[in-house]
This record gives C-alpha cells, structure tokens and sequence, in this order.
C-alpha cells in the first residue's frame, strides 16, 4: 500500500478531530496487520469501492468515543455506549469522505458506502484478503486507531499520476 | 456556538427545515446549528426515500440533504423532490466532497453544497443565501432548447 494513499487519511483525521473533538492528533505507532483489526473500544467502518477497493475501521478508547459524543451533540451528562458508536460511525464517516475527496482530486474514482458499527470481540480479525496500515493515534481526548485496508481494484486501466504535494 | 441573527424570509417569523442524514448524530448536529440560527426543524429522514415521504408532507422552505445514506442516497432524492416541486430549495451536507459529486448534485437541483464537518458560521452563510436566493434553478435535461 502505497502512503500517498494513506497520508490523506492521517490529513483528514488530523483535521475532523481537531474540529469536532478540538484537540489535536499525535501518530505514536504505525504497523502493518493482515487484514483490519480491533483491539478495544467503540469502532466503525466504512466501504469504499472504484479504482481501490477496501475497508477504514476507526477505533476510539471509551474516552475519546464519549467526548466525540458530547461534543456532537452538545448534551452534558455521560453519553450512553450507543451515542458513543454513533459518533464513531459520524467522525469515520467525516474523516473517510474529506480523505477520499482528496483522492479523488488526484484522479482515483470512489464510492462510499455507509459507515456501520463494527463490533467484534477483542483481537478479533477480519476476512479481509488485504494487508492494513494500523495508525495509532494519541490525543488529549483519547487514543484512535484508524486500519486502512486496501488494494487497487485489478479492473482499473490506469493508475493516475499521484502528485506529491510540496 | 456563535451567536447568529435569526434567519427570515418575507414576513415568516421562522424558517422550516427538513434534515435528511441516516446518521441521528448528523441530524442532532444539525438540529443545533438550525435552532441557533433562529430556524425551526419540521421534520427528519434517514434516508432518501423516507425524504420524498417527508417533503411531500412537510413542505418545508430548506432541505438540508446527506449523500451517502441507505436505501436511496441524496442524489437521486434531490432528482426527486426537485422533479415534483421545482420550488424546492435543498443544500447538500456531505463529507464526500468532490468535484463529480457536487456537480450531480447541482445538476439534479441542488442549490448549493457544504462540506462535512459543518462549520456553522459557513453554514449560515448559505443558507441566508440560499433562502434570500430567488431564482429557480433549471434541473439538467429540463432546459430550453
């Protein structure tokens, strides 16, 4: 997997917690893992199809599940473990859509499927035939995982010059 | 939140909304932002069809429109509700913001587009364009000759 395919991802994950979250995103470990893995946490994950297909599994500890939560939907009080998927589901559904349009401004075409809440028991491991980026991140609020599975689709004709940016 | 002068149009003391989002939190989200800027949420979607449903009934002045949902996405709801009321003026809140799809969802009536996560001053902004904003837009393939 190359990592101008995934630095969009870590752009916009930067970006959506800092606005929903309001702290910043701090990379403390990247390692690759045969398919998406979730160790703990609430986590959702969202399907992408076109020219690279695959999976983004989000995870956040409790903490920084339940303060996206609080910050969501402005209530006070301790959200429920529900809200706390929910908000999950809507920061993946925030970071892969800003990510996959910064893909598509270099000339990958996607589709984007619902985000769904992805429970499993812990270390669980997922069918996936595709090796995952597994980024961990550290923030005031909490730890986020973010797994980024995925392979170019084998149909596409071209791949399109990436561009760097400088 | 920031502060917001309360949004009109004509003599209406409150503008109707419909949020259209499957996820509650959007919708919640949203609903916050619309009630700070003096709005009013008539009714919710969580989903394309569910959206055709509630504009028929509802009627309301602005629709605010995810793209990615279940059953039927935003896009073809757009096409829709536009088909059946020319008049309907609809913004899309999308966190998938590139160029194709927004030209979609211009092309089936959208009247403008705005990109997930919200900003709520940047919300405001079109809205009160969009609300103030008179013309009908002409949905692709329904032009002149």
């Amino acid at each position: 997997m190359k990592m101008e395919l995934i630095q969009p991802f870590v752009n916009s994950l930067d970006a959506v917690v800092a606005e929903i979250m309001g702290c910043s995103a701090q990379i403390s470990d990247v390692v690759m893992s045969e398919g998406s893995s979730r160790q703990r946490g609430f986590a959702a994950r969202v399907c992408i199809s076109g020219d690279i297909e695959g999976s983004i599994l989000l995870e956040l500890d409790e903490t920084a599940a339940k303060r996206a939560a609080k910050f969501l939907t402005g209530d006070e009080g301790e959200p429920a473990d529900d809200s706390a998927n929910a908000a999950v589901c809507e920061l993946s559904n925030m970071i892969v859509g800003n990510a996959v349009t910064q893909l598509n401004d270099r000339g990958f075409k996607f589709k984007v499927h619902p985000p769904e809440t992805y429970a499993v028991d812990g270390n669980a491991k997922d069918a996936l035939d595709t090796e995952a980026l597994v980024l961990r991140f550290e923030t005031p609020c909490g730890i986020v995982c973010l797994d980024v599975a995925m392979k170019y689709n084998l149909h596409r004709t071209a791949e399109p010059a990436i561009v760097t940016a400088s | 939140m920031q502060e917001f002068e309360p949004l009109s149009r004509g003599d209406q003391p409150k503008i109707r909304f419909l949020l259209v989002d499957d996820s509650v939190f959007a919708r919640k989200s949203l609903s916050r932002m619309v009630e700070a800027f003096g709005g009013e949420v008539a009714g919710e979607a969580g989903d394309g069809c569910s959206a055709i449903t509630e504009y028929d009934r509802l009627r309301p002045d602005l629709v605010l429109m995810d793209i990615t949902m279940p059953k039927m996405e935003g896009i073809e709801a757009v096409e829709r509700i536009v088909h059946e009321h020319p008049e309907a003026r609809i913004v899309m809140v999308s966190s998938v913001g590139y160029q194709d799809n927004i030209l979609a969802a211009l092309q089936k009536g959208a009247r403008h587009f705005i990109q997930k996560p919200v900003k709520p001053e940047a919300l405001y902004e079109i809205i009160r364009y969009v609300v103030n904003d008179t013309q009908t837009p002409v949905p692709a393939g329904k032009g002149g000759a």
